[in-house]
């Protein structure tokens, strides 16, 4: 009575065989993945020191650290959040929490998700026209980071337009039916609840502002300073460029080098996925509802 | 303000109201008396959660909302051109289907309303906790969660929830209370609760209950009002309606005959 049919068969190799395809579409993902990363490892690995992080490129660059250029990308990263946090978020609160549902709104929302598309180069090209030559910020870490800070805004805005519409709309009612106001009701609930998810999101930015060539090369980042920038007026070394730099502009690098340099900015973007991971963990791990 | 003299809570004088093209009440006329449980029983559709969320005026957040007519609160029309829909909102309290807590502990819950119009004054921690302390006890939760005041309110029961609700509305002192089907997502025995926490607050406020359960309404109400397809078919004291209802289509709804 209970005994498998010949349909109960087949489905069953027909299970078994869409598992496996999926099983292997994985697997083929996964190994581009732990190759990059093994490669990295195994050439970059004997650069890696205490003093490659801590000193300056030495002989033409062929020799030496990163320190500049690590500290350059800080700074990069750093000006460009000052920018693009408090826009976007600000941006993405009105557009969540005040706008009305009309068609320009509407009209944003999708401008902003084209935005996001938007390939680095032209917007680095902006970042020339706009910040290097209109605002005569020259090439320098304010016109660098405010380059990346446009280019990210759309991936805040929308990160943060998320996370604030996951939070259930019962919440608002109910401060609504209480009489707050709008302000009242994002200060005193939606923030406080969706504020994992901003920050996941702005961690995320910050991983890929730290890895874009792009946007810096033509606005502030320079090929070879042997000090650090004093001020957002002055140019800096990136790591990015450095890395794109020495493994093709320089004659006479050894191998070692390049594949140390990548290593350091692949172990800075991981790194700091790593925190936003665990702070959404945290943060989850408090939420009430 | 409430003066004393004044015997109905809320009226309403041909009230009208359109979604966009669609009339969802006609020529509504309702005297509400102040201080009773009025129960608004009718099928769905009928227009009942419409003209609840009239009174309190959060039917114009959906912004595609029209209404002609009047609507009075303690004798003060709320369409008037001076109104703050604050005071409106503090005046009438409204509690939904679904227990809606907010994500904060059970004291920030019931001390939440309150801090909204308490400006910049500060409160000590005992008006607070004495504040927090007669709200739940109105509600008769006190006893329940008075060791636990600072654990999440989502860790109460679904009936706890809903008192909670309630309780956090009393603090700012409200006339009316605007019920939404507040027992729909109870169990019997938490809905028996909840009516007898309703039916304590009787006479303190004037409460307003939608609600698709006859029995219910028939033991928790003082009057009762049935309406069909948006208009009012008939308003009575609550034994009346339903022993000698004047109209046959709400002797055919309270029969269950639809709905």
């Amino acid at each position: 009575m209970f005994e498998s049919s010949d349909l109960n068969i087949r489905n069953r190799q027909v299970e078994k065989l869409w598992r496996l395809a999926f099983l292997v579409m994985t697997v083929l993902l996964i190994l581009p993945v732990l190759a990059i990363l093994g490669v990295l490892v195994y050439k970059g690995g004997p650069a890696i020191s205490i003093d490659f992080l801590l000193t300056e490129p030495k002989d033409g660059m062929t020799a030496g650290g990163v320190f500049p250029a690590l500290i350059g990308t800080v700074w990069l990263v750093a000006v460009a959040l000052l920018a693009s946090v408090p826009v976007g978020v600000a941006a993405a609160l009105y557009l969540s929490e005040y706008a009305p549902d009309n068609w320009l709104t509407r009209v944003i929302n999708l401008a902003i998700i084209n935005l996001a598309g938007v390939p680095s180069i032209v917007h680095a090209l902006f970042g020339v026209g706009a910040f290097v030559l209109f605002f005569r910020f020259g090439t320098s870490i304010l016109a660098a980071s405010l380059t990346l800070a446009i280019m990210t805004l759309p991936v805040v805005i929308v990160a943060t337009r998320e996370s604030l519409q996951a939070v259930p709309l019962a919440f608002r009612e109910a401060c609504w039916n209480m009489g707050a106001t709008r302000w009242q009701t994002i200060r005193k609930v939606v923030l406080p609840n969706s504020v994992s998810g901003i920050l996941t999101g702005i961690i995320l930015e910050v991983s890929r502002t730290a890895g874009e060539t792009a946007p810096i090369m033509f606005t502030g980042a320079a090929f070879f300073l042997p000090f650090l920038p004093q001020s957002v007026f002055d140019q800096t070394m990136a790591m990015s460029l450095h890395l794109f730099v020495i493994s093709t502009q320089v004659p006479g690098v050894p191998e070692a080098l390049p594949y140390g340099v990548a290593l350091v900015l692949i172990a800075m973007v991981l790194a700091m996925n790593a925190v936003s991971i665990g702070f959404r963990m945290y943060l989850r791990g408090k939420k009430k509802w | 303000m409430a003066r004393p003299e004044i015997t109905y809570a809320i009226e309403t004088q041909a009230l009208n109201l359109w979604y966009s093209t669609f009339q969802a009440l006609f020529d509504v006329d309702l005297q509400i008396k102040r201080g009773q449980i009025t129960s608004l029983i009718g099928p769905s559709g009928c227009g009942k959660t419409t003209f609840l969320r009239s009174i309190n005026r959060i039917n114009e957040r959906l912004g595609y909302v029209r209404t002609t007519g009047s609507i009075t609160v303690l004798g003060n029309d709320i369409y008037g051109p001076n109104v703050e829909l604050i005071q409106i909102r503090k005046q009438v309290g409204m509690v939904f289907q679904r227990p809606n807590p907010l994500p904060l502990s059970i004291r920030d819950n019931v001390i939440f309303g309150y801090r909204l119009h308490e400006g910049r004054g500060r409160l000590t921690r005992s008006q607070r906790d004495e504040i927090v302390e007669r709200a739940l006890r109105q509600v008769l939760l006190w006893d329940v969660v008075k060791e636990k005041l600072g654990r999440p309110a989502i860790e109460l029961s679904l009936e706890e929830q809903q008192k909670l609700c309630i309780a956090r509305l009393l603090p700012v002192k409200p006339a009316v209370l605007l019920m939404d089907e507040p027992c729909s997502a109870l169990d019997p025995t938490g809905t028996e609760a909840v009516e007898e926490m309703i039916w304590e607050l009787r006479g303190q406020y004037t409460i307003l209950i939608v609600t698709h359960n006859m029995a219910q309404a028939r033991r928790t109400s003082e009057e009762c009002i049935f309406m069909l397809l948006g208009r009012v078919v008939e308003h009575a004291p609550t034994e009346e309606l339903f022993v000698t209802p004047r109209h046959q289509e709400t002797a055919d709804y309270i029969e269950g005959r639809y709905g």
